[in-house]
């Protein structure tokens, strides 16, 4: 049940990812992307029914009963940040207050 | 000595001990802004040739250096770190200095706060020398993927110094800085320490804090150490280590002495010695003879020291490539979406629209490698594939994971050759694809499983080329892997 990766599935891609690809870039990334598919083949040599996903590798580290390690959020206090005109001084375009772009909707 | 290498070889420069620079710049006899004039003209003498810095930060590294020659005049005690010239690799942000993470999308980027791992050093007395080129975003693992150019192996200066984190460790290996910070995500610290021939450590994910680290794959990324020597690569870990409310993965757990625990010998008095696994999938098909006897030489000289070496059995290894490439890349996918010239970095200019502006930057300022992945991290998480494929990864994650805790029930530290092959050449990624493969497998076990470790100098091949040997610990572990990893080093003194 392999199935392949297609022409369209690489375009929805790079919309997705906000990147456009040129030419023969598209051929390479076909590959690449059903190189993917072998990985994923492999990795469902594995029974994995009923194991939880590991996305975090600290939750094995944090100590049973330290109500501090098992919730990492903090009080809800507002507190000073990044100084708003240094921030802004990186834009590539603002008017100190926000950052101009382009036009949203192409008419 | 085996092999000569040409005239290359008067790049490799070992540094001083953080001990013995303490005595001298606490006693006077050597002034921290002296130290890093010295360093800074050494800097101008290679870097032309090795491309390790992209930047230098001189006002604020002689500034502290001035601080602290103050502290010493006084007599004040000294911060443990004091003078010390240290490195940044580039995807660690320095305020107002830049941070371009070797790519050109961040070129011209200031950002307006310290890395945590750097605010600590430089509170501990450090004098932080510059920015330090890397693969773009931590992605290689050669530094031939830098937007800036590849760094040159000081060892052989055809030679790539292994990446991401190339330039840190060629740093220390020709004595551009005593010590440098790096990251590690799939190996990108202790690969390189191992093809210049330096100390590097991985430390457990959530020791050292993420915060000011450019993000690749959040639940991978390490910030770690480089040095010349064991000990003084663990001071440095004892010096970024610790809990920040700023990074919700951080670690609550309090930090060892971790120099002290490794001044204590593998085999205790009265107690029986620290119990060496010896995985059998490491030492399969694909790895280099010599860095095998190299590797070989080093766990009979463990045994020498009153280890017991044991093989233990990782059956789940092999999966840990597949798995990796799946969160890596998806995790990457998400944390450069955020490079889209709006708010800093690289903008393409004469955008028609908001869609072509975020396309064209990235496409005109993101480098291959870089694309490839986001391409492949993005497909792994778009609709109808998310379960398949991240999930499943993670899936196989915990039972790697979970591999490792019942290795570390019979073992205390698992040692393995840090990498399958000593430094390419550069533009000659090693052809072998089965090599390629078995380099991965060597590293992205120990990031997946959020475990330790630390990659000592084990020896060189015939030719001279520096081999790694990578000492695995359980998570928080650190100070059993130095301990482990000073054995090694004293044997081979």
């Amino acid at each position: 049940m392999t199935a392949k990766v297609t022409v369209a599935d690489v375009e929805r891609v790079a919309e997705l990812a906000h990147l456009e690809l040129a030419g023969e870039e598209t051929e390479r990334m076909l590959r690449d992307l059903n190189a993917i598919l072998d990985y994923v083949a492999e990795l469902n040599e594995l029974d994995t029914s009923g194991v939880a996903p590991m996305a975090q590798a600290s939750e094995l580290v944090s100590e049973p009963g330290n109500a501090a390690s098992a919730t990492a959020s903090r009080a809800d206090q507002v507190r000073p940040s990044l100084d708003r005109a240094v921030v802004m001084r990186q834009a590539p375009e603002s008017n100190s207050a926000f950052f101009k772009v382009p036009k949203v909707i192409e008419r | 000595m085996p092999g000569e290498i040409k005239t290359t070889e008067t790049f490799v420069e070992k540094p001083k001990t953080l001990a013995e620079l303490r005595a001298e710049i606490s006693t006077g006899r050597t002034k921290a802004t002296d130290l890093a004039a010295s360093y800074y003209e050494r800097i101008a003498k290679k870097n032309p040739r090795l491309n390790v810095y992209l930047s230098l930060t001189k006002e604020r590294a002689l500034a502290q250096a001035e601080r602290i020659d103050a502290l010493a005049a006084k007599g004040d005690p000294l911060p443990p770190l004091a003078g010390i010239p240290v490195g940044i690799k580039d995807v660690l942000v320095m305020q107002g200095a830049p941070a371009t993470a070797g790519s050109k999308i961040l070129e011209g980027y200031r950002p307006p706060y310290d890395a945590t791992a750097v605010a600590k050093l430089e509170a501990a007395g450090a004098v932080l020398l510059g920015k330090i080129n890397c693969d773009e975003f931590a992605m290689g693992s050669s530094n031939e993927n830098s937007a800036y150019g590849p760094v040159r192996n000081p060892v052989d200066t055809e030679r790539v110094p292994g990446g991401s984190s190339g330039g840190s460790a060629a740093a220390v290996a020709a004595n551009l800085a005593v010590a440098t910070l790096g990251s590690d995500t799939g190996g990108s610290i202790r690969q390189p320490a191992s093809f210049c021939g330096v100390v590097g450590v991985l430390p457990t994910y959530g020791r050292v804090s993420r915060y000011g680290l450019i993000a690749f794959a959040s639940s991978l990324d390490r910030v770690g150490p480089f040095a010349a020597s064991v000990r003084d690569a663990a001071t440095m870990l004892g010096a970024i280590a610790g809990h920040d409310p700023k990074d919700a993965t951080s670690s609550q757990a309090p930090v060892e002495d971790y120099a002290a625990e490794s001044d204590n010998p593998v085999k205790e008095p009265g107690k029986a010695g620290l119990r060496i696994g010896v995985p059998s999938e490491y030492f399969a098909e694909g790895l280099d003879p010599e860095v095998r006897a190299a590797i070989e030489k080093g766990i009979a000289a463990l045994e020498a020291a009153g280890c017991t070496v044991k093989a233990v059995s990782l059956p789940h290894t092999k999966y840990a490539v597949p798995a990796y490439y799946l969160v890596a890349t998806a995790e990457a996918s998400a944390n450069l979406a955020r490079f889209d010239g709006v708010r800093y970095g690289y903008r393409s200019p004469h955008s028609a629209t908001l869609s072509d502006m975020y396309s064209h930057s990235r496409d005109e300022a993101f480098g291959v490698e870089v694309k490839r992945r986001i391409f492949l991290g993005t497909y792994a998480l778009s609709a109808g594939y998310y379960d398949a494929y991240y999930l499943k990864a993670q899936q196989v994650r915990r039972l790697l994971a979970e591999e490792f805790l019942r290795a570390f029930a019979e073992v205390d530290a698992i040692v393995t050759p840090t990498s399958p092959f000593p430094a390419f050449k550069i533009g000659e990624k090693t052809g072998d694809p089965v090599a390629m493969y078995l380099a991965d497998i060597y590293t992205v076990t120990a990031s997946l499983a959020g475990i330790c470790g630390v990659t000592v100098p084990c020896g060189a091949t015939n030719a001279g080329l520096p081999v790694g040997m990578q000492i695995l610990a359980r998570q928080l572990g650190e100070s059993t892997a130095f301990r482990v990893a000073r054995a090694v080093e004293q044997s081979l003194s």
